[in-house]
Parts: structure tokens; C-alpha cells; sequence
């Protein structure tokens, strides 16, 4: 099965925020009335309620400030941390189409996700104790449509299809950009979580932080073994246990009682 | 003979809940996702009211438009057939659900008198009847039939009209027999505000 991809031409993205309302009007989400703090930017970090956000990161440029737009949100990694953190069964899915959706209703908020996430992304509601974040438009994707930010953006600087695809057009655009005198152009597809269903097309790949993304993101090595080695472990002590237990009954029987005990 | 049941009782179920606890979970992960809001509405066509591009959108309202049904607006998104947005629109564009249903919205006339600071509610059969009063007179007394030279020109400068980007073919064609039927001449259109 060919799984699906959102791809983020970071060069043509002018910030308009289309995607930012998109998104918050499909998935019927209020919008935060934020303070100003001398920022473009919408809000100043993701929340709850609020999964998308373009960040206007200021960059200077021949003595000349500029911003390097970046959309921030799930990432949908090949190998998602939340996933190998999450201790409640059918919380976080990982669908056939490659995205990684959250199903509130297996939920037990204790955000162990938000611990395994390597991007940031998930947040944890004080109101509903659950964590949220970008689903992909897994409902619309789920019946062929594309997800809501990439059917609206204006300029064609998101696109939506298959991820094969779309990492050849991420590779094509780079070459169309080196060509036109932009040598560090690059894709951004982390292979510390195994790639992402989220690409980049980067102007300048060999500093992905000047853009908000890490460098080489990974899952951390706390939860690789909390939920590997250590779990295995775990459970052959336990196993041990019972069968310990059921030997020791095979071989001395019920606990007797001492005559004397009462 | 009590205890012994309650103690194997309780090792079967701490079995049960460690293995739960640790892995051994054989339930498959419930791969459910959300219902599509739109997969039934009725699915109208529309022009967005901002500026001059003329984006088409796409209303998506409750019900078949069923006789029992008290349709409502549930989405609002880019019409992907248009050649003018293919799907696309601006922040604006975007959140015009918000716009639609928004409590603040104008959904009748309302009438400033002059002099007055204060917008009052006026009735649609009002307010056509004053504006065509009011239209008349001024083209009573503007009226320009023939120029200086006597030539016949039948203008009226006194009165303007606006039009809209989103005003349809068939509104523009209206508004130009209205326009030409009363030589108006200042012509205007919300496009180049």
C-alpha cells in the first residue's frame, strides 16, 4: 500500500496562514486570542486547540533581517516516538497509510508521548487530559481527500500524495533550486525516526534549526529501552514469577496452616 | 478452603493484569478514524464575498435538503473545480464559516439618519421604497438630457453605482439595465478599493 506524504516547500511559503485556519476550521477548533510579543507569528507555540503553526524565524541575511517560514506540526515519523512511549493500547495508531493518529477515547493523558516525541508536537489539555495534535486530516484522508492546510495553501507550497512521490518532487525541486544559484538546498526527511511523512524542502538543509527542526532528531534512548530490553525483562521476571509459583504449588502443595495458629 | 480460592483468584488476575501491563496485550490496536463531517451534506456552490479574486468555495450544509431538514452550515472550503482558486484560498477565505455564522452579522437593513450616530433596524419594504425615493429625486434634479452643445446624452452625474466581485453575470447584467436605464455615470467597482 502506497502511504502518504505532506510535503513543505519552505521557499514558496509567503505566511499567509491559510493553512493555520484551515486546519482550525476542520477540525472545529476555537480560535486563542494570543498577546502580542513583537511577532508575526500567529501564536507563540502549538497547543491544544491549535495544531499547525507557521513560524516566522528570524534570520539575518546580508546585515538584512529575514524570515525563514516554516509550518510546525506532526511530523508522522516512519518510527514515531509517541507510539513506542504510549503505554495505552489503541491510544496512538500508526494507519496503513503511514499516518500516526491519536484516538482520544483510549487516552489515559498520562503524556509519556509528549516525552517520546522528538519534534515536540503533542500537547496535553489541562481541561480534558488528553493530548492533541495534527491527525493528518486522517478522516478526510481516510476516503481520498486531501488534508485541509494543503487543499487551501495558496501557493502551492504544500502538496499532498504518495510518499514516493513526493520525495521525488521534494528532490526535483532541490535540483531546480541549486540550479538557480541556491546551493544549499535540501530535503529534510530525518533518517533518525526512519523518515518522516512530513518533507521539507529546505533553502539552506545544512542548518535545519535556523528553520525551528532538529538536527537529527531521534527517539530518546530512555523510552527506546524503557519500551525494548527493559519491557522484555519486566516481563520474564514477572513470567518467572508465576511460574515459580505454580511449581512451588505442583511441588509442596496449599499453604498449610499450623495447628498451633490458632 | 476460602482463602485458597481468593489466593489463586488473586494470582489469575495479577497474571492477567501484568501481562496487560506489559506487553502481552494480544487486542489488535483499534485502527478507528474519525467520521468525514462532509461525507452526506449537500454540497453548495458559492463565490467568496472578500476581494477581487473571486474565489469559488464550496458550502457544505446539514441534510439532502430533505422537506424535514433545517439545513445548516457545517463547512466551508475551496471549490476545486474553479479555474480561478482550484481548491485554494487565503486566511480570509478559509475561515468563512466564522464569517457566515458569525453572531455579528448583518441580516437586516439598517438605517443611520442623517445627522444621527445611531443604526437602526429598518424593513426591507422601507428601505427599497426610501432608496428608490430617493434615487428618483435626485435624478429629477440631476438629470442631464443634452449637453451645452445640444447634443442628446441623457446622463445622470448626481448618482454612482458599486458593484461587487463576487456579483454573478446575471447580477451584472441586471445592474447594467438599471446603470444604462438611468444614465448613470459614476461607475465603480469593489475590485480596485
Amino acid at each position: 500500500m502506497h502511504t502518504v506524504a505532506k510535503l513543505i516547500d519552505t521557499t514558496l511559503c509567503i505566511g499567509c496562514k491559510a493553512c493555520e485556519v484551515a486546519c482550525q476550521t476542520w477540525n472545529d477548533q476555537e480560535f486563542t486570542l494570543g498577546t502580542f510579543d513583537g511577532s508575526y507569528q500567529t501564536l507563540p507555540d502549538l497547543a491544544p486547540n491549535f495544531w499547525n503553526l507557521i513560524k516566522f524565524n528570524e534570520f539575518e541575511r546580508g546585515g538584512k533581517l529575514s524570515w525563514l517560514m516554516s509550518k510546525y506540526q506532526c511530523m508522522h515519523c516512519v518510527d514515531p516516538g509517541c507510539l513506542r512511549a504510549c503505554p495505552a493500547p489503541g491510544a496512538i495508531v500508526h494507519l496503513k497509510n503511514g499516518i500516526v493518529d491519536f484516538n482520544h477515547d483510549n487516552c489515559i493523558g498520562c503524556g509519556y508521548c509528549i516525552t517520546g516525541c522528538p519534534f515536540d508536537v503533542p500537547r496535553l489539555s489541562p481541561t480534558t487530559k488528553k493530548v492533541y495534535k495534527c491527525s493528518l486530516c486522517s478522516d478526510r484522508t481516510a476516503v481520498g481527500l486531501e488534508p485541509a492546510c494543503i487543499k487551501t495553501c495558496p501557493t502551492n507550497c504544500l502538496t499532498f500524495g504518495t510518499r514516493e512521490d513526493l520525495l521525488e518532487k521534494a528532490q526535483s525541486r532541490t535540483a531546480e533550486l541549486q540550479a538557480d544559484g541556491v546551493a544549499a538546498a535540501g530535503v529534510y526527511n530525518p533518517a533518525g525516526v526512519g523518515g518522516t511523512h512530513v518533507l521539507y524542502v529546505l533553502a539552506n538543509a545544512a542548518r535545519p534549526e535556523d528553520y525551528g527542526l532538529p538536527r537529527d532528531p531521534s527517539v530518546p534512548l530512555a523510552v527506546r529501552l524503557w519500551k525494548g530490553p527493559v519491557k522484555w525483562l519486566g516481563s520474564l521476571v514477572v513470567a518467572g514469577g508465576i511460574l515459580g509459583a505454580f511449581f512451588h504449588y505442583v511441588r509442596y502443595g496449599p499453604k498449610k496452616e499450623h495447628a498451633d495458629a490458632e | 478452603m476460602d482463602g485458597q480460592m481468593n489466593r489463586r483468584g488473586f494470582l489469575g488476575s495479577s497474571a492477567a493484569l501484568a501481562a496487560t501491563a506489559l506487553g502481552f496485550d494480544l487486542r489488535p490496536a483499534a485502527a478507528m478514524v474519525r467520521e468525514l463531517k462532509i461525507s452526506r451534506t449537500t454540497q453548495t456552490q458559492s463565490v467568496c464575498p472578500y476581494c477581487a479574486v473571486g474565489c469559488s468555495v464550496v458550502i457544505h450544509t446539514l441534510g439532502d435538503k430533505a422537506h424535514n431538514v433545517k439545513p445548516a452550515i457545517v463547512h466551508i472550503e475551496g471549490d476545486p473545480a474553479s479555474p480561478i482558486n482550484r481548491g485554494t484560498l487565503c486566511p480570509k477565505g478559509a475561515s468563512l464559516k466564522e464569517f457566515v455564522l458569525s453572531d455579528r452579522r448583518l441580516t437586516r437593513p439598517l438605517h443611520r439618519a442623517p445627522g444621527s450616530s445611531q443604526w437602526t433596524p429598518i424593513e426591507w419594504d422601507d428601505a427599497l421604497t426610501r432608496m428608490a425615493r430617493l434615487i428618483k429625486d435626485s435624478r429629477d434634479r440631476g438629470f442631464v438630457a443634452a449637453d451645452s452643445q445640444g447634443r442628446t446624452v441623457n446622463s445622470l452625474a448626481t448618482v454612482g453605482m458599486i458593484g461587487g466581485c463576487t456579483d454573478t453575470n446575471e447580477v451584472n447584467y441586471l445592474l447594467g439595465k438599471l446603470r444604462f436605464g438611468l444614465g448613470i455615470v459614476p461607475y465603480e467597482n469593489q475590485a480596485r478599493l
